[in-house]
Order: C-alpha cells, then structure tokens, then sequence
C-alpha cells in the first residue's frame, strides 16, 4: 500500500540491482563566504572535496570533531543547502537532473535532525507534524491522519495518548521518535541520521537505537548515521567514513576502520574515546587541542598539525585517498607507497 | 549486504515491549494548545478582561445603535442647542445644531471604530502577507521590499496619513486608504523579522524535504508560529489608529457632516467649548476610552502569549 | 566611527531618495488638475495649457520628477499656488515655529519622562512605579487633539489662566523668546508633551532597573560604593539610549504636531499643512511634506551616529 496516490513512484523500484550504490557522492565542495572586519571575503571550506558511496540496505556511519563537515555534508545530501561543486547519484540517476528531480528524490530520502524540538513545529500536534508530508503529497486528509497514527505506533508513542500531543508536551525520546515517524511517512529508501541519537540520555539512546535498527530491517532503510560518538557507530554502522577539516580521511567497513585504523586521526579519536575496558586502551597519544579553522585549513596533510605521525612531506603534499584493503581506503601519506613519507610502505611493483 | 528495497510498510508491525517504556513517561492533562493556553492565561488577567468588555459593550452599541438610540441622532431643533450634561430630555447633553449627543454618540460609535478598525484589519493581512514573504523568501525580494518600507518609516505616522489623505482628498473611503498605507510597513516590518527569525528553523527544513512548495510552507509551518506575535502587535495599532482616523476626521478629512463620528462631532463642538464644555469634551473622552482599551487589551493578550514553548 | 557615519549615510541616501519619490508622487495622488483650484472656472483651453507648461505638468512623469528633483536640491521647493509666494519661505517660517514648540514638548517630556523613570525603576512594583506605568498608557492612549481642547476648557475658558490660542498677543504668527509669548507657548507644550513623557517613562524605568539587576551593581555596593556612585553609574549607562529615545520623540512630534497646531491655532507646519490641504495648494503640501520627513531621516541618522558615539558598549562595525 503506497501512501502516494496515482501511479507508482517510478524510484521506489529498485533500478540498478544490489550492486549499484544507492547514493554516489563525487567531488562535494560547500564554501561559505564569512565577511571579517579588516580581513576581507573568505571562505570557511566546510566540505572541500568529497567522494563516497552509500551502499543499498546498508548503514553508512559518518564520524568527526564538531566543525569537519558531518553536518553540512547532510544538508548537501538533502540539497538543504546548494552545493558549490559534485555530484549525486541516487541509483544511478543524478539529482537535480531532469529525470530525478529534487522533490522526487527526497521521496526517497528523508532526514532526521539532531534537535528533537527544533525539527518539530511548536504549534502543530505530533500527528500534524507526521501527516504534513504526506498530505502535501496528495494524501487525502483522513487518510494522511490515518497513516500518521500507524506510524506513531509504530515508533512506540500510542496514538491515542500521543497523536494530539505538542512537541512541548512530550520528552527528548519521544519526540525523536514522532522524528522518525515523520521521515518514515513518505517511505523512503535512505535516511539521514544526523546526531539524531546524541542529545537523549544513554538510556533512551539505546532504546532509539533499536527502535532504529527494527525498522531499518523491517522497511528495508539503508541509513546514513552521523554521529561524533564512536560507541554508537560502531554500535549501528556496517561502514564508517571518518571525517577531518571538510575532508575523508578514511572509509571502510567499521569492524576494520575501529578496531584497526589505518589513519592516525582515527587513531587518535579512538583513543580519546573513553573505555570501560582497561585492557582496550591503545598505546596512541589522545587528540590534543582543537581542530584548525576551515578558513585557513592547514597546507598538505590538514591533519599534520596534530599528528603524531607527522612528516615535512606531509606539510607539502596533499594525500588522496587511496584503496588500501578491500572497501577500505585512507588519506595519508604514511600508508601510501611511495609517498616520501617515512613510514609509508615500498612502493608496489606494477603488475 | 542488501536487502529488497521500497518494500510496502507494514503498519500492523507490533508495538515491542521495549518501545512501550517510551510510552510510560508521565502524562499530562489533554492539549490545550497554544492558542488555549493563551486564552486560559488571558482570562486571568483582570485589567485585560476589563478593556476587553469595555470594547465588546462599545461594539454591541455600535452594531445595535440604529435600533436603541433614545432619539434621531440627525434631527436637530435651534430652540433646544446645546443643552447641558444631565438635562431631563438630553441626557448627555445636546450638540450645537440642537441634537441629542447621546444618540449621537452611541451611533458614532459605528464610524469611529469603523474607520479605526478597518485600516488595521487590511494592512494586518497585507502587512503579514508581505512580511512572511520577504523573512521566509529572504534575498533580493527582501531587500528590495524591506528598503521599500523603509522609505514609509521615514515619515512620521501622522505625517504619513496627513499628508496621503490630503493629497488624496477627503472622505472615508480615503481616510481609510491612507491609514492602511501608514500601517502596513509597520506590519511587514514585525512580520519579516519574526519570519526570519524561524525560517532557518530545522522544522522549516524537513517541511522542505516533504516535497511541500513555498507557499504551502509559509501557510501552513510559517504561518502558524509568526501570526501571533504579528497579531498582537496589530492589536496594539488599533488604538493609534482609532486615535489617527478620528483625528483625520477632526481636521475635516474624514468622515463628512451630517454622519456622526466621535472626531468630527469633537471638531463641530469645538465652538462650543465656552457655553458648555463638558459636552464638548464627550466625544474626545469616548475616543479616550475606546482607545485605551484597546491598549490595555492589546498588553494583556502580549503578557499572556509569553508562555514558555 | 568615521567608517561607521559613512556607512549610515550609504544607507540613508537611499532612504531619502525614496522619500522625495513619495513626495513628488503625492501630487499626481490628488483627483483632478493640481491647476483646478487656481484657474477660474471658465478658463480657456490656451490659458489652462500655458499655465500647465509654466507648472511643468505638460512633461511626462519622469522628467517631471527630474526637474523637480533639481529645484528642490537648489532649495527651490517651488510656488504656493494660492499665495504666489516661493513654498521654501513659507515653510521655512513655519518650521521654525514648529520646532519651538516641538523642542518645548519634548524638554518637558524628557525632565518627567526620566524623573517618573528613574523613580519606577528604582522602586518596581511600587505605588510610584504604577503611576508611571499608567502615565505611559495615558500617553499613547490619549487623542492629543481632544487632551489640547481639555487643556483650553480647563485653563483658558475655566480658570482664564492662558491665552487659548496663537503664538503671540500680537497675532504676528511668529513667536519670540519673551515673557508674553511665553504663556502662549504653555499649553500646547504640556499637550503635546504627554506622549514623549510616557514613552520616555517606560524607557528609563526598563533600562534602570535592568542596569540596577545587572551584578556588577552589587559588586559595586559590595566594594563600598555609595548610593550617589551607584546612581552616577546608572545614570551613565542609562543617558545615551535615554537620549536617542528623546532626539526620536522631536522628530514625531515636529511632524506629528497638525492636530495641536490646529487646536491651538499655532503658526507651524502643521497649521500650514491645513491650510495647503483645504486650498488644494500641492506645491505647499509637497514642499512642508518633504521638508518635515527629510528633517525626520536627518535626525534620525544623528542620533543613530549620536548615541554610538556616546554608548561604550555599542561596537563601531
């Protein structure tokens, strides 16, 4: 039963086959212009060069310091925001392209916001809130409150007790659920997790978290889930792109990426993550300080500031990011062969 | 690693007992929403429900006076002019054309607030119109329409109404123009800066990824949560403009003679104001008390709207 | 601060220029030929189409406007139709007259607007504090031109205490610095000045109580200060926006001021501006009219570049 009335929405079928990712991001660039009294225009480089794949079904962890480009990165994906340069698949087909045009891909993908109040309208009771896409999209009113009371239970909020309620009315938790239900009601294929779990207490965290893996198994999502808090990434993701300065500086499967990161930044936020395990503390030195201004990002290496692995050539050269295991790839010249970095490996013999 | 994609949601899905827990928070009495809590602090308000029954009682004299006034407000009679306040037949006295004031005034009271009323009534719909446009589009159309009004903004309001129905003549129907034009800059302008102020608003966002158009937006998510304090703010205009289409009628640029209004009778009894002053001063003093109800009224429903949401 | 004038002046030349478009087009507002109240009624064709031409009105709108444009920033503000005298006299008398009053209003509004302020803000909720609250709603709530009339019936037709009308014993329409003209100068003043009185009022009282709640004032106390160093210290934090509010009511007030001046019979614009719209004498409308909304943009841009100069805690961006 499709919510939206007349024929079928041509891009819920499946086009490309499991193999084809469901969303391709190649070449993202977002640079905000900032006016600084005596300084002149600049531009804070929030998200500098991009390239990633969202595979379909799976969960897509995005992980980094407040300010890498996480949360602008989203509002990209949604075309919340104008991207300056790249481009987006989705299943094959460029968005914004006439064949896929921006409102009928964000049929497909929906996002949940980190601040449970703010994403909800103040004057409008929960029901309204959830029915409101729908209804916009042709849903006749009855039928729009109908689904939208489904959804709540769905999500756990009995409709009876919750449908009528204002987003005052409720907790942090609930809300973030009326969230969810909001983004399920169009039935999209990709949702953006954004923080959605990283404002509620541990306890209702997990909860959420299971509510989110249930559906995800049961509607077929595949979610993009960015979050700087690696528990929960870890928790929920099959992969993790980690982010630094508006950049990747690694991408792989998560049971790789967190257990053995190839990239002293992941490294880094490994360590300073707090453990209950005293044995799982690594020998490698927490991040110290705050990460540079994306105004001026450092030259070469945007991390060699801080870097424990730090090398003249990595003030030089930017690295690119490149493949190093299966599905597994880095940006940093201490893992490129041939780099000039000390540490880097010797350089392959070309087959 | 993937599933089939776009399967059908199934909307019998059991509640699991985990997600019950979520349910378990306590709960309070049923929603009142905002409107009802305003209303519900509004009512406590002393001060507000006085100017609010003082305006109902002059509203129902206005709407009823062509059937309850003692005497015909236009029938004068030289021998019986200005008669003075408590006179056995006038009781409030009579005008210098020999009519019975209280007539007079209780049918005044239609055009006064009429005049006063309507002005704002327009340029509340207009102004909000504009203004939510301009705060949520934002852009070229804001500047071009912001630094538009603020040309209006150059000129003091009494000047503006002045100088707007004395170009364009007397009568109401210009009085009424002009007055719509002095308050709608001043309503887009509160209405542009609550809209941008919510416009950035996550919930503005994720109504964008419903697919929802503009308009649908500012009707429906925008409309909702800047009406109010537009609202109030036009409440707060009526009492300047009853006080300013009044005026206009003062000066002879409103409402003409034989009509009764509240402002042109307090232009024709100014003659009068040696003989017998106190009947002169009545139809001021309405407008005094019409007037400051409205701002009593207009404060108390602004106190009761900064609630915590 | 030398930037900070420039930039509000960038932003104000617009403004103005707006202005003059809306003052200019007041007169192509009016029904009928702006010539219809001066030529007599059985006029021909050949004396309607000279004096058309002599107006300028025989051009289209734009170079109309232009021209207009021109002469006015000569100082040139054109004829009065029904006098035949230049407009720029004229409202250069009156505008002098009109400032006197006005300036007299807004003196009296500003002494008992921060006296009434200041006691309310330091005693809040006090019997003081309500009285000055209920003032203020007074003070907006009040139609001016009926509180003038009151005054007359009180003071001039009652008690006979003051002269009800004009500016002067003589009648000359011009008012002087002296005892005589004085008395005529009382009540429209103490009319007029009710509204600033208010507004200032409930200015002041927000603004020393929110300085007198701020910490640092207990600190101040708790270091020993006295209550005169803590009333110094308010004063000095409370004076520039008290200031600008007052520079703000002088501007209302001199073009808000056709009401009183006309109850009052006072020789200023606001008694020019009547008398141009009942002869139908637009030029003298357009010319008053300009005049007082450009005096209002010019004030308001000094006090804008005033009170930043004056408030320390203003950054000059």
């Amino acid at each position: 039963m499709s919510v939206i009335p007349g024929t079928p929405d041509p891009f819920a079928q499946d086009r490309g086959g499991p193999a084809q990712p469901l969303l391709t991001v190649a070449g993202l660039f977002k640079h905000f212009p900032v006016r600084k009294a005596g300084a002149g225009k600049q531009v804070v480089r929030a998200v500098d060069g991009v390239d990633f794949e969202v595979l379909k079904g799976e969960t897509l962890g995005i992980v980094g310091e407040s300010g890498c480009g996480k949360s602008t990165t989203a509002k990209l994906l949604m075309g919340l925001i104008e991207r300056d340069a790249g481009t987006l698949l989705y299943d094959g087909q460029p968005v914004g392209a006439r064949a896929m045009p921006w409102r009928a891909y964000r049929r497909q993908a929906q996002m949940v916001f980190q601040d449970s109040y703010a994403s909800l309208n103040p004057r409008m009771t929960v029901e309204q809130s959830v029915a409101f896409g729908p209804r916009v999209n042709g849903v006749p009113g009855r039928q729009a409150v109908e689904r939208a009371r489904a959804l709540l239970a769905r999500v756990g909020l009995e409709p009876h007790r919750f449908a009528g309620r204002y987003p005052h009315e409720i907790s942090g938790g609930q809300r973030q659920r009326v969230n969810i239900a909001r983004a399920l009601a169009l039935e999209p294929r990709l949702v953006l997790l954004d923080e959605a779990v990283s404002a509620l207490d541990k306890s209702v965290e997990a909860q959420v978290l299971n509510l989110l893996l249930d559906l995800k198994q049961e509607f077929g999502l595949t979610y993009v889930f960015i979050s700087h808090d690696l528990n929960v990434v870890r928790f929920i993701s099959d992969r993790v792109m980690v982010m630094y300065l508006g950049r990747v500086a690694e991408i792989g499967p998560s049971d790789t990426v967190l257990a053995a990161p190839e990239h002293p930044y992941t490294g880094a936020l490994l360590a300073s993550m707090p453990s209950l395990d005293p044995d799982a503390r690594t020998e490698v030195a927490p991040l110290a300080g705050d990460p540079p201004n994306p105004i001026n990002p450092p030259s070469g290496c945007r991390f060699h500031p801080r870097c424990r692995l730090a090398e003249p050539v990595c003030a030089a050269s930017e690295p690119p990011l490149d493949p190093l295991g299966p599905g597994h790839s880095v940006a940093c010249l201490a893992r490129q062969p041939g780099s000039g970095h000390g540490l880097a490996p010797r350089e392959r013999i070309a087959a | 690693m993937t599933q089939p994609v776009a399967a059908s949601v199934a909307l019998d899905g059991g509640v699991r007992t985990a997600d019950l827990a979520a349910g378990q928070e306590p709960v309070f009495a049923p929603s009142r929403g905002f409107w009802g809590h305003v209303g519900h602090r509004l009512v406590r308000d002393p001060v507000a429900m006085a100017a609010g029954a003082v305006i109902l009682l002059v509203i129902l004299v206005a709407v009823l006076s062509p059937w309850i006034t003692p005497m015909d407000p236009y029938k004068g009679s030289m021998l019986r002019r200005l008669r003075p306040l408590g006179d056995a037949t006038y009781w409030l006295g009579s005008d210098e054309l020999g009519r019975d004031m209280m007539s007079r005034l209780m049918l005044g009271a239609r055009l006064s607030l009429f005049i006063g009323v309507t002005p704002v009534l327009i340029a509340f719909v207009i102004g909000s119109a504009l203004g939510i446009l301009a705060g949520y589009v934002g852009g070229w159309t804001n500047t071009i329409l912001m630094r538009t009004i603020d040309v209006f903004f150059a000129f003091p309001s009494v000047l503006l109404a002045i100088a707007l129905s004395g170009a364009l003549g007397a009568g109401i129907f210009n009085s009424i123009v002009s007055l719509t034009c002095v308050f709608v800059p001043q309503i887009a302008r509160v209405a542009e800066s609550v809209t941008t102020g919510i416009r950035r608003r996550d919930y503005i966002d994720a109504a964008k990824l419903s697919g929802a158009s503009a308009l649908t937006i500012m009707r429906v998510q925008v409309l909702g949560n800047v009406i109010g304090p537009i609202f109030v703010y036009a409440t707060s205009l009526i009492s300047v403009s009853m006080i300013l289409a009044s005026g206009l009628s003062f000066l002879g640029l409103g409402v003409r003679p034989p009509e009764p209004e509240w402002g042109l009778m307090l232009n024709t009894l100014r003659t009068a104001i040696y003989v017998n002053p106190a009947v002169a001063a009545l139809p001021g003093l309405c407008i005094f008390i019409v007037s400051i109800s409205f701002n009593l009224f207009s404060d108390g429903l602004r106190n009761a709207m900064e609630v915590r949401q | 601060m030398l930037l900070y004038v420039l930039k509000r002046l960038a932003y104000v030349t617009p403004v103005a220029f707006g202005v003059s478009v809306v003052c200019f087009l007041l007169v192509h507002l009016a029904p009928g030929d702006p010539l219809s109240a001066v030529l007599p009624a059985d006029a021909t064709q050949a004396t309607i189409d000279e004096m058309r031409a002599a107006y300028g009105f025989d051009k289209p709108l734009p170079v109309q406007y232009l021209i207009w444009l021109w002469h006015v920033l000569q100082g040139d503000l054109g004829v009065s139709i029904a006098t035949g005298r230049p407009v720029a006299g004229e409202v250069g008398r009156a505008v002098v007259n009109s400032l006197i009053l006005a300036s007299a209003a807004t003196l009296i509004g500003f002494t008992f607007g921060t006296l009434f302020g200041f006691v309310a803000g330091y005693h809040r909720n006090s019997l003081a504090d309500r009285a000055a609250s209920a003032l203020s709603v007074f003070g907006v709530s009040v139609p001016h031109y009926w509180l003038g009339m009151v005054m007359v019936i009180v003071f001039s037709a009652t008690l006979g205490w003051l002269p009800p009308t004009g500016a002067g014993p003589d009648g000359s329409g011009n008012w002087r610095p002296d005892l005589d003209h004085l008395r005529y100068l009382i009540l429209p003043a103490i009319t007029m000045s009710v509204i600033p009185t208010g507004i200032i009022a409930r200015t002041v009282r927000a603004l020393v109580a929110d300085i007198l709640a701020q910490e640092f004032v207990e600190a101040l106390r708790a270091k020993g200060l006295d209550e005169w160093g803590v009333f110094r210290h308010v004063v000095r934090n409370a004076a520039p926006t008290a200031l600008a509010i007052m520079g703000l009511q002088l501007g209302y007030l001199l073009g808000g001021s056709i009401l009183i001046e006309t109850v009052f019979a006072w020789p200023g614009t606001g008694f020019l501006l009547n008398a141009a719209i009942f002869q139908r004498d637009l030029p003298l409308l357009q010319g008053s009219i300009l005049v007082l909304a450009m005096f209002f943009v010019a004030l308001n841009l000094l006090v804008d570049v005033m009170q930043t100069a004056l408030d320390p805690r203003i950054e000059r961006a």
